[in-house]
């Protein structure tokens, strides 16, 4: 019998970093950084995950070298994250 | 009286010619009903266009205009000196890339040919096997509606502006505003873009759908403003939906991608079919963009006349009333030479250049 893995380990800013299966990338960012910091805006100011719906675009991240909506995509075990500036 | 004129539009030809008016010491208001138009919509690319002659002199000196006031200009209006480079895709391109360069060289204006070896090291995202590009140095970009706000700035008190809709301009030449109330001057300018008809049903207008793309920030990516030379040649200049690969840095490294045209629709939605088409073509040059992440995507529509140049003038009938309409997708870069030009036929002074090729002209009276 196969156990389904109930955590999920990540690298965000290449920290590790456990979420319950099937956690948002958004919610990493929320256990990496407390805040959810995404991104830096082009004025300076951080931005973190907002719409939660893959609308509102705050939450670019890197995602295994591709820019990618964090609240929009599902953790996976190994996944390298870097938040953007 | 409100003012020796007023003007109806505050985008970027409407605060163009209001700027041009207050240098030439006129009490300028401005009413602006908050529409939004082309200014917002638009690349904001300033590029000289040489489809006929006409056209490369208000292109010219407009951009010589703009390169005068970048020293001045604030900070958010996003100036770029980034040139264009017109992309020839093989040999017939080419030949036409290099009759596009003595057309600009006998007019003063700066253009480099650049062969395929050339091209791939000015710009390494571009697909290999294409034959070439004609770099315009002197082009650039900023961000439009910030420039137009810094343009009625340079009035200082002679420029005020109102947020007012314009339900309708009198016999008289007095306007009419939605709450009812009323503004009159001894000259009237209309310069609100595609909005123009509503108020005079006789001009000659349509509107041109287009879409524009935008993407995350990929500084470094792209370092020209790329346009197909295709787009002067061939895809835009018949009457059905087209599209044309160009694409933009922005300072803040995004990549602002279009184009498409699109006539007889005024439905401001983003269609699926034609963002794809205009994509496809994107991917056709730039092939990395496929990777890239779009951040927003949007449409606006360019208010065409039939021989896409400008009407810059006195209406022939309406009394007061003078035209600055018409700028199809290149507003931005001809504001500031329409502003000039327009200023001087209603002050009396002496145009800097031939004023005849954008006098109004289709404009047919509607029988009620």
């Amino acid at each position: 019998m196969s156990a389904v893995a109930s955590h999920t380990l990540l690298h965000v800013n290449g920290h590790l970093v456990r979420v319950k299966a099937g956690s948002s990338v958004a919610a990493a960012l929320c256990v990496a950084t407390g805040a959810g910091v995404a991104r830096i805006s082009v004025t300076g100011e951080a931005r973190a995950p907002f719409c939660g719906m893959g609308v509102c675009q705050e939450c670019r991240v890197w995602i295994d070298g591709r820019r990618r909506l964090a609240c929009q995509t599902v953790s996976a075990e190994g996944m390298r994250v870097e938040t953007t500036e | 009286m409100d003012a020796d004129v007023i003007v109806i539009g505050a985008g970027i030809v409407g605060a163009a010619c209001a700027q041009a008016l207050a240098q030439a010491g006129r009490r300028v208001l401005v009413l602006d009903a908050r529409l939004g138009g082309a200014t917002g919509a638009g690349m904001g690319h300033l590029v000289v266009m040489d489809d006929n002659p006409a056209e490369l002199a208000l292109s010219r000196h407009s951009i010589a205009q703009w390169h005068a006031w970048v020293p001045r200009m604030s900070e958010d209006c996003a100036f770029s000196g980034c040139g264009t480079l017109w992309i020839a895709a093989n040999a017939q391109e080419m030949a036409e890339a290099e009759r596009k360069q003595q057309r600009l060289r006998e007019h003063g204006i700066a253009a480099h040919l650049l062969d395929a070896l050339a091209l791939s090291r000015a710009e390494p995202a571009l697909r290999k096997g294409l034959a070439g590009a004609l770099e315009v140095p002197g082009d650039a970009i900023l961000y439009a509606p910030n420039a137009a706000r810094w343009l009625l700035a340079q009035g200082g008190a002679s420029i005020r502006v109102e947020h007012a809709k314009v339900e309708a301009i009198e016999d008289d030449g007095v306007l009419t505003l939605a709450d009812g109330r009323r503004r009159t001057a001894p000259q009237v300018v209309l310069a609100n873009g595609i909005q123009a008809t509503a108020l005079c049903p006789e001009l000659p207008i349509r509107p041109k759908k287009g879409h524009l793309l935008i993407t995350d920030r990929y500084p470094g990516t792209v370092h020209h403003q790329l346009v197909e030379l295709g787009y002067v040649s061939s895809a835009h200049h018949s009457d059905g939906d087209s599209v044309a690969f160009n694409a933009q840095p922005r300072p803040t490294g995004q990549l602002l991608v279009g184009s498409s045209r699109q006539f007889g629709t005024t439905d401001p939605a983003v269609e699926a079919p034609m963002l794809a088409r205009m994509l496809q073509r994107a991917l056709d040059y730039l092939p990395g963009l496929a990777d890239l992440n779009a951040v927003r995507s949007w449409t606006g529509l360019r208010a065409a006349s039939p021989d896409g140049l400008p009407l810059l003038g006195q209406h022939p009938w309406r009394e007061k009333l003078w035209l600055a309409v018409g700028h199809e997708g290149l507003g931005v870069t001809t504001a500031p030479g329409s502003a000039r030009l327009l200023a001087a036929l209603m002050t009396g002074a002496a145009p800097e250049f031939d004023a005849a090729p954008y006098a109004p002209r289709g404009l047919q009276e509607v029988v009620p």
